[in-house]
């Protein structure tokens, strides 16, 4: 196996136009930080896009950042720090899920398997902040979409198309994203409560008031007390948090607001400043299964908001089972003993039920290779995804089955 | 503009096809009579006519379904039409083509509020929506200035965007799911209640691909519910560059306000003209900033926005005191296009986006092409994100003039692109901007978009003639042209 570690776009077409040449296949790589999440592959070569990173054009004011696809995304936060900026879909850090340590990985990681964290329900995800690209597809042809401006219908939505298509339709050399102011203040209004159900029915008023709500979680007890912030875990009990986010005036009031209309379910108390932080920052990188020893299966399983607590119950009667749930009910973090085809069909057929997808993020490449790691597809949709892929990619050239079987 | 060459054959079979299409749609949906047909001859984008082969106007999906399945098998062409309001010739018939309007799908078939949602039939007006919840204090976030007219399938065709997409996003952040009927008559459901569905991004892909890939028969959009309180400020500076330097000011402070326009001097005359909205007549910028949220941020975000605006120089400073006050300032910007058609017999409304600081350049340039053609030009502008809609004044009974003021518009959009803008911002390329499109992509990548086009519609049977300037057919896109054996590749670090 060759690993290519191509400088510039033009190494990195070089690369791709000869695999494709030779009908090679070939892995793409960031960081290689999620080299343990999708279906595995087994390619002949390998491109590293590690020395295609940097930042090449920053523009606090016009709210745009563009950087190389290599381009870890630690440098990337830290030239929106120091202009007190950010990216708005707060991209998790699965790395301690899936490799027991910090692992932000690359831009083009982030933005190729979009992945978004707590806010997505108030920001959008990482493919609504995707505004354009460079690219080498799997014909070995160097292509370009959208811009790096905030509004554009120009042709069609490529950007969109890459944003999930964890690299299998084109190698990204460049990627422009919308970056956004970071609040003056945060506050979390908790309600104690260990009923799923009253949590959602708190998190859905909270996320129906005009009090524009920036994060809506639940932790059942365990997982309220594994967080080790003192306040989340004082009263015994499952934990309901509702994030506020903005100038400070108005953070207090809109808290004090949705913790009078909590207090009707219960009892409630706020977080401030780092209490806070520390807690969405443990939900968007899965923390609570993180723990060293943890080897359960864990899926990532969205649904409509309001079939969460019903969800949630099916599943946990599975064994060794333990979840949490984010985006106001609307996504379940689940982690699971059964590592088994058949326990993997369990926990889709649930969730297919209630017309959601089970994304199964971390399991052994054998459970991922048997079950695939997405929701299967309607037959239509399924052919239509291998025609798309045909569009970029005819030789199956890049990553090669990492989505479905083909693709 | 040159349109795909009629198929004689299918046009002399108008009679034939029509009495199929009736087989399929009974009754009064099907349109062969000429003078019926002559409503539906063009859309926004007046300026272009053309009488379609055949209008049908079915009333469910299995007829959708039948009809582009006939169509698919009869190699006969399809434009989807929703409102008729596209300002680009999105839904401009073919004289060969069958013209499939969606006008009775005007349900609204849910409102989940607990999912903030709705499903709704795409023939219903982006307004419509809005109407039917605002009284439980809910609202859908995409408002285009056609609102009251177009509909949510036609916005979904287009990605419309509006006054506050800064920030609440285009038509593309606000859909959840999808009902698709295929060209050959396959129903696909994308997306659904939930976020974020996986696989390949078929609701973004969909989301303003012109009626290129398939026909929408149900849309899931978001709801959003409404702010305690929404302000306005009206602010007029001496120059657009200090008008250009307080939204940059504004956005470098960290505020995002719901709305920030941009109006210049002939606009604001235009629009103070028609309906005094009590504008300042003797600035060259005029900025309207909307600010929504809770009283108390909504306080505080105008006392900043103040501050902001005084040190850009503004002369003069409104706050609105109630809501009739903020409607009012919004009055003459929500205007500005009709008052524009007051001042001359006709105007050609533009659509391009640039980044945000070059617009004094823009601005000259744009002023030193008006001079060279002759033509008045009046600019309203999406100043947050950057969204510039210069209106060129022309009178179309001057012959040549139509022409002179394309060929104007022309050279705006490509000063756009020159700046690092794009060609259109909200409007769509539809058959306006197709023949620019080589302005901003090249040959490789129109033709990774058009392989695009051949996972959906191998035979370019869906709106053909938009979009893109040369038509290709799938099978030669496909072809591979491969040097084998070529790897020195010297320079690639390999390990």
């Amino acid at each position: 196996m060759t690993q290519f570690v191509p400088e510039t776009a033009e190494q990195l077409k070089d690369a791709v136009a000869w695999a494709v040449a030779e009908e090679y296949s070939v892995a793409v790589k960031g960081a290689g930080t999620k080299a343990g999440f999708g279906r595995p592959m087994r390619t002949e070569h390998e491109i590293d896009l590690s020395k295609l990173g940097g930042i090449t054009l920053y523009e606090p004011e016009e709210l745009v950042l563009r950087a190389g696809a290599g381009t870890p995304m630690a440098e990337i936060t830290a030239a929106l720090d120091e202009k007190n900026q950010q990216l708005a879909f707060e991209p998790p850090d699965l790395g301690f899920l899936l490799k027991g340590e910090s692992a932000a990985g690359t831009i083009g990681g982030v933005i190729a398997t979009n992945l978004s964290g707590p806010r997505r329900i108030k920001s959008g995800a990482a493919r609504d902040h995707f505004l354009g690209f460079e690219g080498v597809s799997g014909r070995g042809e160097v292509f370009k979409s959208g811009g790096r401006v905030m509004k554009n219908v120009t042709g069609y939505d490529l950007c969109k198309l890459m944003a999930g298509s964890w690299g299998t339709l084109a190698v990204m050399s460049q990627i422009t994203v919308k970056v956004l102011p970071k609040a003056e203040k945060e506050r979390t209004v908790l309600l104690y409560t260990d009923d799923p159900a009253t949590a959602i029915r708190a998190l859905t008023d909270a996320l129906n008031s005009p009090y524009d709500v920036a994060g809506a979680a639940w932790l059942p007890k365990a997982l309220a007390a594994s967080t080790g912030i003192d306040l989340v875990s004082a009263e015994e009990s499952g934990v309901a948090a509702i994030r506020l986010e903005g100038p400070g005036p108005s953070v207090e009031y809109r808290c004090a607001r949705l913790r009078e209309a909590a207090g009707a379910l219960g009892k409630t108390e706020e977080l401030h400043s780092h209490r806070g932080k520390s807690l969405w920052t443990q939900i968007r990188d899965v923390m609570p299964f993180a723990a060293a020893g943890d080897s359960r299966v864990v899926w990532k399983i969205s649904v409509a908001p309001s079939d969460g607590p019903d969800v949630y119950r099916q599943l946990l009667s599975l064994k060794g089972a333990e979840a949490f749930m984010d985006w106001g009910g609307g996504l379940i973090w689940l982690a699971v003993d059964m590592a088994s085809l058949g326990g993997a069909d369990v926990v889709r057929g649930i969730v297919a039920k209630a017309g959601g997808h089970a994304t199964l993020v971390r399991g052994e490449s054998q459970l991922r290779a048997d079950a695939g790691v997405f929701q299967p597809q309607a037959a239509g949709l399924a052919a239509l995804t291998r025609k798309i892929k045909n569009g970029f990619d005819p030789h199956g050239v890049l990553n090669p089955g990492r989505m479905y079987d083909g693709v | 503009m040159e349109m795909p060459k009629p198929d004689e054959a299918v046009l002399s079979r108008r009679h034939r096809i029509a009495d199929d299409l009736r087989a399929i749609v009974p009754g009064e949906g099907v349109i062969v009579d000429e003078d019926e047909r002559r409503p539906y001859e063009s859309d926004g984008l007046t300026a272009y006519k053309t009488s379609p082969l055949v209008v049908v106007l079915p009333e469910t999906v299995e007829q959708v379904s039948a009809v582009l399945r006939y169509c698919h098998e009869n190699g006969i062409k399809v434009v989807p039409r929703g409102a008729g309001t596209s300002l680009s010739g999105g839904s401009l018939p073919l004289e060969d083509g069958v013209l499939l309007g969606l006008g009775k799908f005007n349900r609204i078939l849910e409102v989940d509020y607990d999912n903030r949602c709705a499903r709704v039939q795409p023939g219903v007006t982006n307004l419509a929506i809005t109407k039917a919840v605002e009284g439980d204090g809910f609202y859908y976030a995409p408002d285009p200035s056609s609102q009251i007219a177009c509909s949510i399938g036609g916005n979904v065709a287009e990605n419309s965007g509006g006054v506050h997409c800064l920030k609440y996003g285009l038509t593309t952040n606000n859909l959840l799911g999808l009902e698709v009927v295929m060209i050959d008559g396959e129903v696909i459901r994308i997306g659904g209640k939930h976020l974020d569905s996986e696989g390949y991004d078929l609701l973004g892909i969909m989301t303003g691909s012109e009626g290129l890939l398939g026909v929408v028969t149900e849309v899931t959009v978001r709801l959003l519910r409404a702010p305690e309180t929404v302000q306005a400020l009206l602010i007029g500076f001496p120059t657009s560059e200090q008008a250009g330097d307080c939204v940059a000011k504004v956005i470098g402070a960290g505020i995002i306000p719901g709305g920030m326009e941009m109006m210049d001097k002939p606009a604001i005359h235009a629009a103070e003209d028609f309906v005094h909205a009590g504008y300042p007549l003797d600035v060259e910028a005029l900025l309207i900033v909307e600010l929504d949220g809770p009283a108390q941020e909504v306080d505080y975000l105008i006392g900043e926005v103040k501050e902001i605006a005084e040190s850009c120089g503004a002369v003069s400073l409104r706050i609105s005191e109630n809501e009739q006050e903020r409607l009012s300032f919004w009055a003459g910007r929500k205007a500005a296009f009709p008052a524009v058609g007051r001042i001359s017999p006709d105007y050609y409304c533009m659509d391009g986006t640039i980044p945000r600081h070059q617009l004094p350049t823009v601005l000259r340039r744009m002023t030193e092409l008006s001079t060279h053609y002759g033509l008045r030009v009046a600019n309203v502008f999406h100043a947050g994100d950057g969204n510039l809609h210069p209106l060129i004044l022309y009178d179309a009974n001057v012959p040549g003039e139509l022409e002179k003021a394309e060929e104007f518009g022309g050279d705006i959009l490509k000063l756009c692109v020159e700046v690092g803008g794009v060609l259109t911002g909200e409007h769509g390329v539809g058959v306006e901007k197709r023949d620019l499109m080589p302005a901003m992509f090249n040959e490789v990548d129109l033709a990774q978009q058009m392989r695009l086009k051949c996972a959906f519609d191998p035979d370019g049977l869906l709106n053909p003639g938009k979009v893109f300037p040369v038509l290709h057919r799938c099978a030669e896109l496909g072809r591979m042209h491969i040097h084998k054996g070529k790897l020195p590749f010297p320079d690639i670090p390999r390990f």
